[in-house]
């Protein structure tokens, strides 16, 4: 097989408050030889928030992050549920109207680029399963994950909404009934917990301005994880694993019971079943101790 | 060429949410196994199950047309019009255990049918309808241009079936919060040019009821069986309150500024920043997680934050490409 390579699009906090989802992605791709070549020039993608006050810059923004990996020749990828969505509304947007793309397009001139629509945009999470291939993944597992249950948290925005996540992956998924965690657990040898909180909110984005709201979605995630015999939790998201991973006192109060679980980032179970080390994978970075190592 | 339709059938298990809130302490589920064929929708078992198998089982329905929105329960926890939700796509995504249940459990009467008082409070507080002085005797139509009628972006084809509602989140924790379908139908009138409320705009943004309290989680656009997209309406409300000024300076709406003050000066996010511009003094009560963030390694100092390469072409993109003012 031809070596996969992808424009890496980090988003903000694998740099800051997840370095390491940053570390252990990077330790990843070394196992499975795919070769990341990191947009530094890329901007935040706004998060889901730039747009709410300013639609316009949020999509030249993202347009400039995709002409850059464009100017490579290369599928963007990116590590960040929010990251994701943002990029692909972004490309879906201009590669279905053109008159939006002529706009955006006179704005990136003023800096040299282009946005041609030549570039994928797909999650690390997708390209392990739909270009490294699950199969392949199995072959290379070192150390089955075999004595854990792991419950996979989805996050919503690879799920949701789903006519843009079916067009950034191959593996089509259903926002009610995801599997693309589940069967990467199962690749890793792990067994998957099944609960109903696993393709809920976390309440993320309301962190600030409506805390409750955001401490009970986090602490139902958490408790449904418990109730179903998780010994730790699994997260695409980084945003998702800051919530799960920090916010367990605020949740355990808004919904009256303790919880707290070690929360992974999917590429921290990856690199556990390749054979990585806990020091590679940066698994001291996280609140809720990860003890099982 | 052949144009026959050929019609298959599959056994599926159903287990159905049953409650009397005259006679039951609590909920129960009934199961049910029936043969069930590809011409079906979820509507069709719901009779079927009264019919058949138990005459008191009680559910809404009407136009059976999905126009209505009478018939609106979850399946797997999906939220779903009955009448136009095909058996075949819900076995597709289910698989052939289905789990019948109200829109919402904790608002039940009986069975399927839920009280939906909160749901036309919060519609009724939205002022869902059209503003404007009307001359009794006009000269001529009060048109509206094709061009303005698309600004609607179908928000006016919503059925009110709830569907969205009973779906959100938020909606669940937060009483307070006005919720999808209420917010599509305040941007369905605040989006009419013929329109003149005053108030309607500064309702949607008042805090715990409004707008800012969204999770953007878009479980209401996979919901909504009219395809109408609430979150983007949300999205635009969000907008609108910028547009017309009355966006008030408060944590939800700093923390929507704040990105982009943060990109301007370093292309990607300084996140302590964005929490201590949106928070102000009142960053201190995320001390303690932060303190427990920095000892883990999870707290990169303001010097320590990583520009963008060609910070320069950002720079020179937010001044040229944004016209929002706050």
């Amino acid at each position: 097989m031809e070596k996969l390579k992808y424009a890496l699009f980090t988003g903000c906090t694998a740099k800051q408050s997840t370095p390491e989802q940053m570390m252990s992605t990077m330790a990843v791709a070394d196992k499975l030889g795919i070769e990341l070549v990191e947009l530094t020039e890329a901007s935040c993608c706004g998060a889901s928030h730039l747009q709410d006050y300013d639609d316009f810059l949020s999509l030249v923004l993202n347009a400039r992050n995709i002409a850059y990996a464009e100017k490579h020749g290369l599928t963007m990828v990116t590590i960040c549920n929010t990251c994701q969505l943002n990029t692909a509304m972004t490309k879906h947007r201009l590669d279905n109207n053109e008159e939006l793309k002529a706009k955006v397009n006179e704005k990136l001139a003023e800096v040299g680029l282009e946005y041609k629509g030549t570039s994928e945009v797909t999650h690390f999470l997708y390209a392990i399963i739909d270009d490294f291939g699950l199969d392949k993944l199995k072959e290379m597992v070192v150390t089955p994950l075999s004595q854990f249950n792991i419950a996979p948290f989805y996050g919503c925005h690879n799920i949701r909404p789903s006519e843009l996540q079916n067009e950034t992956h191959k593996s089509v998924e259903n926002p009610y009934n995801p599997t693309s965690l589940d069967d990467l657990i199962i690749a890793c040898g792990g067994e998957t917990v099944d609960y109903d909180e696993k393709n809920k909110c976390c309440g993320f984005h309301v962190e600030l301005q409506a805390p409750h709201t955001a401490a009970v979605l986090t602490g139902n995630a958490i408790a449904g994880a418990m109730d179903g015999n998780a010994d730790w939790m699994v997260t695409p998201c980084p945003l998702c694993h800051l919530k799960l991973d920090t916010q367990t006192a605020h949740a355990s109060e808004a919904i009256g019971r303790e919880v707290e679980l070690p929360v992974l980032h999917m590429q921290q179970m990856v690199g556990l079943a390749l054979g990585c080390t806990p020091a590679e994978l940066g698994l001291n970075h996280h609140l809720a101790k990860v003890d099982f190592v | 060429m052949s144009t026959e339709h050929k019609i298959t059938t599959q056994k599926v298990n159903f287990k159905v949410f049953r409650f009397n809130a005259d006679e039951d302490y609590l909920p129960y589920y009934e199961n049910y196994d029936m043969e069930v064929t590809s011409e079906e929708v979820v509507l069709d078992i719901l009779n079927r199950i009264k019919w058949d198998h138990d005459g008191s089982f009680s559910y809404r329905r009407s136009c059976r047309h999905g126009i209505c929105g009478a018939c609106a329960i979850k399946v797997n926890g999906r939220s779903t019009l009955a009448c136009k939700e095909s058996m075949n796509d819900m076995v597709e995504l289910f698989g052939n255990e289905l789990v019948i249940e109200p829109l919402s459990k904790k608002r039940v009467i009986k069975d399927m049918i839920i009280d939906k008082a909160d749901f036309w409070e919060k519609h009724d507080a939205v002022t869902p309808y059209l503003v404007a002085e009307i001359d009794e005797n006009p000269q001529s139509e009060n048109l509206v241009s094709p061009e303005d009628a698309d600004k609607l972006d179908e928000a006016d084809l919503c059925i009110q079936c709830g569907a969205c509602h009973y779906a959100c989140p938020a909606v669940e924790v937060n009483e307070d919060f006005f919720g999808p379908a209420a917010f599509a139908a305040a941007y369905r009138f605040s989006a009419d040019v013929r329109d003149n409320s005053t108030s309607r705009l500064a309702d949607v943004n008042e805090e715990k009821q409004g707008v800012w309290d969204c999770v953007k989680c878009f479980e209401c656009a996979e919901a909504c069986p009219k395809e109408i997209n609430p979150i983007g309406k949300i999205t635009k409300l969000h907008q609108m309150a910028f547009q017309e000024g009355i966006a008030k300076n408060n944590v939800a709406v700093r923390h929507a500024v704040g990105f982009k003050k943060s990109i301007m000066k370093n292309g990607v996010l300084d996140e302590g920043g964005l929490v201590l511009y949106s928070e102000g003094p009142a960053i201190v009560k995320h001390l303690p997680v932060a303190f427990r963030m920095f000892t883990k390694g999870k707290i990169v100092p303001p010097w320590g934050i990583t520009k963008s390469e060609n910070l320069d072409e950002i720079q020179k993109l937010v001044k040229s490409s944004s016209t929002a003012k706050f």
